[in-house]
């Protein structure tokens, strides 16, 4: 007979003193760990409910303007720095980590209408209402000095905006021409024009450094090349376009914020449809910014409330409001991608954190590890309906609430009434489908531009959330 | 969602784990055909000082272990290699056989180290077992999640792909985890005979004589005849055991320190006992559940108290006690219960009574959740299913049905046997169950597929109870004999033919249960309790964060709150608990179908050959706007695809779990 029974030493799985480290043997055996879906499902539920618990992403409020924030600049070296011109001429440079505003300057009579800094960070440009251009240094005067701006440009027409290249001593301003100037001219390189409108944003691409993109209040996006003397490609929206963005990761890709409610992120190579339709603001959207990581934006409207929307989907994935924040004018995403400055009617500039529950501070090992844990449930088990409905409620204030309401009746009326015109279509089989109407692209003027008629957005809002471009 | 696995495990990509492979291939080559490269000698001093034996802890040998085992790149510092030597003797001969072939290259080394053969250590030693351990193939198959053989109905390329990396993550972590099992400390019991011995007639008191004392001290008779026949029942962890007798005798024992922790006569008849672990509002002892007392703390005088209390199914009612065996509860709305079962990660307390209810009462809230009719008369078969919560009931009339508290229905109703259905067992993984009838006859099930039988024996007298160790062995109480059948392994049915270990007792067998983690059967019958020895009959490796015998009062306090914050919803009580983790297939389909069927918009005129009436046709709910600004709609949206059936079956807002619950269950009761 052999006969070999269980016996554990205690002393193998009972620490010795006191100040050990209690001992846990692990056994991966899944018959060991009954009901690991269900357990992991429940794990998932807290960590979504703990995340909207903990889902404060209001930082900071920097106020020392006084009047309405018109502009944001980050600083391309500093994280801590931030530069913001405000409608009655100031420019104000800010410290986000002291919170505090570390320089003044009057730079302009009448509105500060653009801000850019140079990438070096010596130096920013402003542009205002009084038509000029002036460079400023980026460090204060030294003791003694008078604020003055290093250079100034005076200008024939009032300048809207103003960008500066990535990597050359060239920046570009917009009015009635988008001008392409040399730093150390006070002419410009060149200027070019499609159309007769005012430009209302000029934007450098971050990564194919020639390119530029305009938009005007004719409702059109218009794509430079700055080697060449005119213009590439141009698409005409149903409305005016306030802003665009590009991509800092995808050279092609940029987002057009609209006056629609909307925001449009197209691709440069096929302009005749957007990648994707973004919606949720209920109001005119002002102002758009990438994150570093260009997976996601953040946008700004006149509806009081910024949304953060991810790169691929159609929905916003968190909006940001308070009771006092009024018309939002600028947004900046920061260069860490971790924080979100939102300038408003109501003088002040907002600091948001990115992600609305992240713990701020240095995370503990455990801590990381049961994040990234937390993390990973969520991701597996979103799709499920308790858990997908408590991590996309959010509280929104009334009147932004009744607008959704109102806006869902109207979507729904256009709908009908698109159906209806479609069902006698499809009474005719000799005429063709519906998907492919012969009228979406007929208001195509000439080469190069594209027409985006107002029905074919109705088309991706009820299409099924990224199978939106069937068009 | 398929994506399964253990969130937050380091994955490494299947690119990565290739490169690795290659590079060890190439590797093997090499070392055929060039000559072997040599290793230092440890300079004398060294040696002298590894003679001279420091006294080592145990954490020490433990690193270097783990150094030796699974480190193959360089040894980080000299010490660590000068500690390994005298361990690996086959080493050190090897190092002398190439001494002289080894000087030449010896300024060479850093060179090679740095560009080719980056697992060549400082001392030129090679690894004798180069690349990642390998991995048996049914240890690994243990630790997969995903059924590949199941594929996704006409999936596009980008689920398909995302698919594909969670498959592949997934054959990564089984892979891991079966490698990590050759850390288990622990190697399960055995009993052999030898040639020809059967070792069911290997007896009880020769096994005692042949194993260690401290094995030895677990077998033990309590003599308690007065107030016979017991049930019995082991906390969880396998600390405590509890028993009740049937004259109102009932007490917990800390069984392996034999300490009586409570005594009481509950002056009343008691049909079941079971241990329930819910938070215990007493203050208590940090060495109190160490199993053994410890030589450098003082023995703790007072009286200790576990976590568990005590649910008794009395004659009328059913009561809960504390360790002190103070009554706390009365529970009146669960009157003459029977059987008592505790599904722990649930926290309910199923009960069946004599009235044919079966009750679920969750213990942490202190509410009933369901109390289902079972329409077949008095309930006193009753077993729980640990792998997925389900609970099973036996029958006057043969069958077995199968029970959660979210269905007022049986999930499955199975015909077991010709008679009425005396005991009903189900083993630790889900997958067998087995039955003693009236007819008696055992049988073994199936519960995977159809629930088909895998094998039958006829008994002279029919098994009364009937218990499923922890590795799968089956024990059967049989007038005043336990028999003990044994499987091939931890994960086959056991076979019926030879009792693995018999053991004749002093009265007829009215409770078994098995001991959790240790190699002891626990019998409660007419003169007493007997502990019995049964050589592995026990996981021998528990898992620290779920059940841990030594577990200390921090311990299980974090334990508990955990346990507690995610206790399991009883809605989720299912045939299969990984449905939750699976694509819902018949409402993601529904869902497709409504939305070709508004996109391409047909009239019923035009849409083929089947004339349907136009009704009024219930729309599914709309969010937000009370309107619904459907009319036009709600008649137009007549079409073959809008069948007003499939309409009703709309599933969108419920849980997954129960619906697929209850689409099996139709599927099992069409079956049956």
């Amino acid at each position: 007979m052999k006969v070999k029974m269980l016996s554990r030493n205690p002393d193998n799985y009972v620490r010795e003193t006191k100040l050990d480290l209690q001992r846990v043997p692990r056994n991966y055996d899944p018959t060991l760990h009954p009901f690991e879906v269900p357990r992991e499902y429940i794990r998932a539920l807290n960590a979504t409910k703990l995340e909207r618990v903990f889902a404060k992403p209001f930082l900071a409020s920097l106020d020392g303007h006084r009047d309405g924030v018109n502009c944001l600049a980050k600083h391309p070296k500093s994280l801590a720095t931030v530069l913001s011109g405000a409608c009655d001429g100031e420019v104000r440079i800010w410290n986000l980590t002291k919170r505090k505003c570390i320089r003044t300057i009057q730079a302009h009579e009448g509105f500060v209408r653009g801000i850019c800094t140079r990438f070096c960070g010596t130096s920013f440009f402003t542009v205002g209402d009084d038509k000029t251009v002036k460079q400023w240094k980026m460090d204060g005067p030294g003791y003694g000095e008078e604020e003055e701006p290093l250079h100034t440009i005076l200008g024939k027409t009032v300048y809207t905006g103003i960008d500066h290249h990535w990597k050359e001593a060239v920046f570009a301003t917009c009015g009635q021409q988008v001008d392409i100037w040399d730093e150390q001219r006070t002419s410009p390189i060149c200027s070019m024009t499609w159309g007769f409108d005012s430009i209302s944003s000029v934007k450098f691409n971050p990564i194919e450094t020639f390119l530029l993109g305009s938009c005007a209040s004719d409702r059109n996006i218009v794509l430079y090349d700055m080697r060449q003397a005119t213009p590439l490609k141009k698409v005409i929206l149903d409305m005016r376009t306030n802003t665009i963005c590009w991509n800092p990761m995808e050279a092609f890709i940029f987002t057009a914020a609209n006056e629609d409610y909307n925001l449009y992120t197209f691709d440069m190579r096929a302009l005749d449809t957007p990648v994707m339709v973004h919606m949720d603001h209920v109001s005119a959207v002002l102002d758009v910014d990438y994150s570093p990581t260009g997976k996601e934006f953040v946008s700004a409207s006149f509806d009081k409330s910024i949304r953060i929307f991810p790169v691929d989907k159609s929905r916003s994935r968190e909006v940001y409001h308070t009771k006092r924040m009024q018309h939002v004018i600028c947004v900046k995403w920061t260069s860490d991608s971790k924080y979100i400055m939102c300038g408003s009617d109501e003088m002040n500039i907002r600091l948001w954190k990115a992600n609305a529950s992240e713990k701020l501070g240095v995370l503990t090992s455990r801590e990381k590890a049961a994040k990234d844990y937390n993390q990973k449930l969520k991701e597996k088990f979103q799709h499920h309906p308790h858990i997908k409905r408590i991590a996309r409620h959010r509280h929104l204030p009334k009147s932004i609430y009744s607008q959704i309401q109102e806006q869902r009746i109207m979507k729904e009326a256009r709908r009908r009434k698109y159906d209806l015109g479609h069902l006698i279509l499809s009474q005719y089989p000799f005429l063709t489908s519906p998907l492919s109407s012969p009228e979406i692209n007929k208001n195509q003027p000439s080469e190069g531009i594209v027409y985006v008629p107002l029905y074919s957005r109705d088309v991706f809002e009820y299409c099924h959330e990224g199978e939106a471009v069937i068009i | 969602m398929r994506a399964g696995g253990l969130p937050g495990f380091y994955k490494p990509s299947v690119g990565q784990l290739r490169g690795v492979c290659t590079w060890i291939v190439v590797r093997v080559g090499e070392m055929e055909t060039a000559p072997k490269p040599g290793r230092d000698v440890p300079p004398k001093k060294d040696r002298l000082q590894a003679k001279k034996k420091k006294p080592r802890r145990y954490w020490e040998e433990e690193t270097t272990l783990t150094a030796v085992g699974a480190s193959p790149g360089p040894p980080r510092n000299k010490k660590r290699n000068r500690e390994l030597r005298p361990q690996r003797p086959k080493n050190t001969n090897i190092a002398k056989k190439s001494r002289i072939s080894r000087k030449p290259q010896l300024p060479k080394k850093p060179r090679e180290r740095g560009n080719t053969e980056p697992q060549r250590s400082v001392s030129g030693a090679q690894d004798p077992f180069p690349g990642p351990a390998p991995v048996p193939v049914e240890v690994a198959r243990k630790f997969r999640r995903i059924d590949k053989s199941k594929k996704l109905p006409h999936s596009k390329s980008k689920t398909r792909n995302r698919l594909e990396v969670a498959e592949a993550e997934e054959e990564e972590i089984s892979i891991k985890a079966a490698r990590s099992e050759l850390l288990l400390a622990e190697e399960p019991g055995f009993l052999e005979g030898e040639d020809g011995e059967d070792t069911a007639k290997i007896r009880q008191a020769d096994i005692v004589e042949a194993v260690d004392i401290a094995s030895a001290a677990k077998h033990f008779d309590l003599n308690l005849r007065q107030f016979g026949p017991y049930r019995l029942n082991y906390s969880p962890t396998g600390r405590h055991l509890a028993f009740g007798g049937r004259r109102g005798h009932v007490a917990t024992l800390d069984w392996v320190t034999k300490r009586l922790m409570c005594e009481i006569n509950v002056m009343e008849a008691v049909r079941d006992i079971r241990s329930v672990w819910v938070r215990h509002p007493l203050p208590e002892n940090d060495r109190a559940l160490t199993p053994f007392p410890l030589n450098n703390f003082s023995s703790p005088s007072r009286f200790l108290h576990s976590e568990a209390l005590l649910a008794v199914a009395q004659n009328r009612w059913l009561h809960i006690y504390d360790n002190q065996g103070i009554e706390l509860h009365c529970i009146r709305r669960c009157d003459r219960v029977t059987r008592l079962e505790f599904l722990p990660f649930h926290f309910l307390l199923a009960t069946a009574a004599e009235t044919g209810f079966l009750t679920y009462l969750d213990v942490s809230v202190g509410k009933i959740v369901a109390a289902l009719n079972a329409r077949a008369g008095r309930l006193d078969v009753m077993t729980k299913n640990p792998y997925n919560a389900v609970i099973h009931l036996g029958h006057s009339n043969g069958t077995v049905s199968l029970w959660s508290p979210a269905m007022k229905e049986p999930l499955a109703k199975i015909l077991c046997h010709r008679g009425g259905v005396r005991a009903v067992a189900v083993d630790s993984t889900g997958t067998y169950m087995a039955t003693s009838g009236l007819d008696h006859q055992l049988k073994i099930f199936d519960l995977r597929g159809m629930f088909q039988p895998l094998s039958a024996r006829t008994l002279p007298q029919g098994a009364g109870h009937l218990a499923f160790s922890q590795r799968g062995l089956l024990a059967a109480g049989i007038s005043d004999v336990v028999n003990i059948w044994a499987g091939q392994g931890k994960a086959s049915p056991p076979s019926l033919e030879q009792p693995y270990l018999t053991h004749r007792l002093s009265g007829h067998v009215h409770g078994l249960h098995f001991c959790p983690f240790e190699d002891v059967l626990g019998v409660g019958h007419n003169g007493g309790i007997t502990s019995m020895l049964v050589p592995g009959a026990a996981e021998p490796n528990f898992d620290g964060l779920e059940s841990n015998p030594y577990r200390s009062q921090k311990q299980r306090q974090e334990w508990e709150v955990k346990a507690l914050l995610e206790k399991v919803p009883a809605e989720l009580i299912c045939l299969d608990p990984r449905a939750l983790a699976e694509v819902d297939v018949i409402s993601l389909e529904q869902e497709k179908k409504e939305r070709i069927e508004r996109l391409v918009w047909s009239r019923p005129q035009c849409s083929g050959p089947t004339t349907l009436p136009m009704l009024p046709v219930p729309c599914p709910p709309k969010y937000g706007t009370a309107d619904g600004g459907c009319h036009i709609s709600r008649t137009l949206r007549i079409s073959p695809l809008s069948n007003p059936h499939l309409r009703a079956t709309t599933l969108r807002p419920k849980l997954p779990s129960s619906r697929s619950q209850s689409g099996r269950a139709a599927a099992r009761q069409q079956a049956w």
